[in-house]
């Protein structure tokens, strides 16, 4: 208790407290869907365009966040046209788009301002990264992923399970598809900074695993996948702050240690 | 009433510049069975697609009663590979076909819940209600999705290749169900299938396809028929 009185008096801890717990909660709704859709390294694919997105900008001295978050929507679009098609399967899209980009913001970084302090927070999170504005937003980002979820849960459930059978009862299926992969894009560009590009997409697939382990029912799964989600960052929070380890990586140690959690009741109860 | 369910005149669909299935003339009338078969490539599943709603005619007209167009139609798709480690339990996946009558309203009502315990009841799957769907057998599988067609609308029932991963018995148990909704429950039947020899056992009127339309009629004409014969080979 005196340990998070201590934390909370800093008012970068809280910041970066109040945004993970919204930004966490968003990628694993969005999370459950997206793993059970198939696509698990789209968050992986988007966070290595924020990044290329993200030095472009700190380069050129550009607002990050302005820029960062239409180019990471364009490319969740494309990812999911091009998949749509079918004529590039969606993981050599993913890995295709994710490496180029990288590539870009590697050349870009390197040409102008050199491997910065910026650049490698990026890369493996920092949390220091969330600004006032930051939590503003994914506060807003997750009150509307919250409300689609809610209010159109059954609608997600059917886009989710089978599209085919959605599209022919006549929902709006690549509607749906968009606004997840939108939302999704929104997440990650605005969790990226404080959990790092390589450790972002653990916040949308972990939850998800974990939560399958154990709950047979979608919405069962949805429910656990948020709890398990916002405790394990708050968990990881503090952990980082106790050994002085960085957050990104710590909150996906804590949701590794939740999933052999789960995956071992799982067994049990298998033999039980 | 005697008004048919789904009406195709002279309709072609494809893709881009190429149409893959050509003037195409039928019709679904109620209580009826009908199965499409064909070889792989004859543009089978294009025409059910199109049947569906999902692609839209390059030429020719669909007429769809204003019953099945509110309802949107009860359809069986394959199973993607998506759905095997799916976490869901039966009674949510059979009240999800429900959802096109509903329009935006966010939750399902008192009346949607009794419309699914009903068709679980018929397809024999209620003491599953709570079961996972990634844990039932194959034809536990195929009888859930066929009751979640039947919430969606109780007058058509299109199905695409049901019987792919079946073991016999399975499969025999699976026209068992189908036939009795088409003569109980008198759901008309619209099926594309490789099973011919089954098929010509079960439907009252076939379509054979090879881009055109070869051959439409009763299953006891298209016995004598000349491309009918070919394609079910030794039976006669």
């Amino acid at each position: 208790m005196a340990v998070l009185a201590e934390m909370l008096s800093y008012p970068f801890i809280v910041r970066a407290l109040i945004g993970g717990l919204c930004i966490s909660l968003c990628a694993s709704l969005l999370g459950v869907s997206l793993v059970l859709k198939r696509y698990s390294m789209i968050g992986d694919g988007l966070s290595h365009v924020s990044f290329g997105a993200l030095s472009v900008a700190v380069a050129f001295g550009w607002a990050p966040l302005a820029v960062s978050i239409p180019v990471v929507v364009v490319a969740a679009v494309l990812l999911l046209r091009i998949t749509g098609n079918g004529k590039i399967k969606s993981d050599a899209a993913i890995a295709m788009i994710s490496a180029g980009s990288l590539a870009v913001g590697i050349i870009v970084t390197s040409l102008t301002t050199g491997m910065t302090t910026d650049v490698s927070s990026y890369m493996f999170g920092s949390i220091l990264a969330m600004s006032r504005e930051d939590v503003y937003l994914s506060i807003g980002l997750s009150v509307i992923v919250l409300g689609m979820f809610v209010f159109c849960y059954n609608k997600v459930f059917a886009v989710t399970f089978d599209e085919s059978f959605a599209k022919a009862t006549g929902v709006n299926v690549s509607a749906y598809n968009m606004i997840i992969a939108v939302l999704t894009a929104v997440t990650i560009v605005l969790g990226m900074r404080m959990m790092g590009a390589m450790l972002i997409s653990s916040l949308v697939i972990f939850p998800a695993l974990t939560s399958m382990r154990i709950f047979k029912s979608f919405r069962g799964v949805m429910i656990s996948s948020g709890i398990v989600s916002v405790v394990c960052f708050f968990v990881g929070l503090v952990m980082s702050y106790l050994y002085s380890i960085p957050a990104g990586a710590s909150v996906v140690v804590v949701n590794m240690a939740a999933f052999g959690l789960f995956f071992a009741v799982q067994l049990i109860r298998q033999r039980g | 009433m005697n008004q048919p369910l789904l009406k195709c005149e002279h309709v072609d669909f494809g893709y881009e510049n190429y149409d893959v299935v050509k003037d195409v003339s039928m019709e679904i009338m109620p209580g009826d069975y009908l199965c499409i078969v064909g070889e792989n490539g004859s543009g089978k599943s294009t025409l059910m697609k199109g049947l569906l709603g999902l692609l839209k005619p390059t030429g020719g007209t669909i007429t769809v009663i204003d019953e099945l167009k509110k309802s949107g139609i009860g359809y069986l798709p394959q199973q993607t590979p998506a759905q095997k480690d799916f976490p869901a339990t039966v009674e949510e996946v059979v009240i999800s076909g429900c959802l096109g009558k509903r329009g935006n309203r966010p939750f399902y009502t008192q009346a949607e819940k009794r419309i699914a315990a009903v068709n679980m009841e018929k397809l024999g799957v209620s003491g599953l209600a709570k079961s996972c769907y990634r844990d039932l057998s194959g034809g536990q599988k195929q009888r859930t999705l066929i009751a979640r067609a039947l919430c969606a609308t109780d007058k058509l029932l299109i199905l695409d290749e049901p019987i792919t991963g079946l073991d016999p018995s399975t499969t025999q148990d699976f026209y068992h169900v189908i036939r009795s909704l088409n003569r109980r429950e008198h759901v008309a039947v619209l099926m594309v299938s490789h099973d011919v020899q089954n098929i010509v056992t079960q439907a009252n009127k076939i379509l054979h396809l090879q881009q055109t339309v070869q051959f439409y009629g009763p299953v006891d004409e298209y016995r004598n028929s000349a491309c009918g014969k070919k394609f079910l080979g030794g039976v006669d």
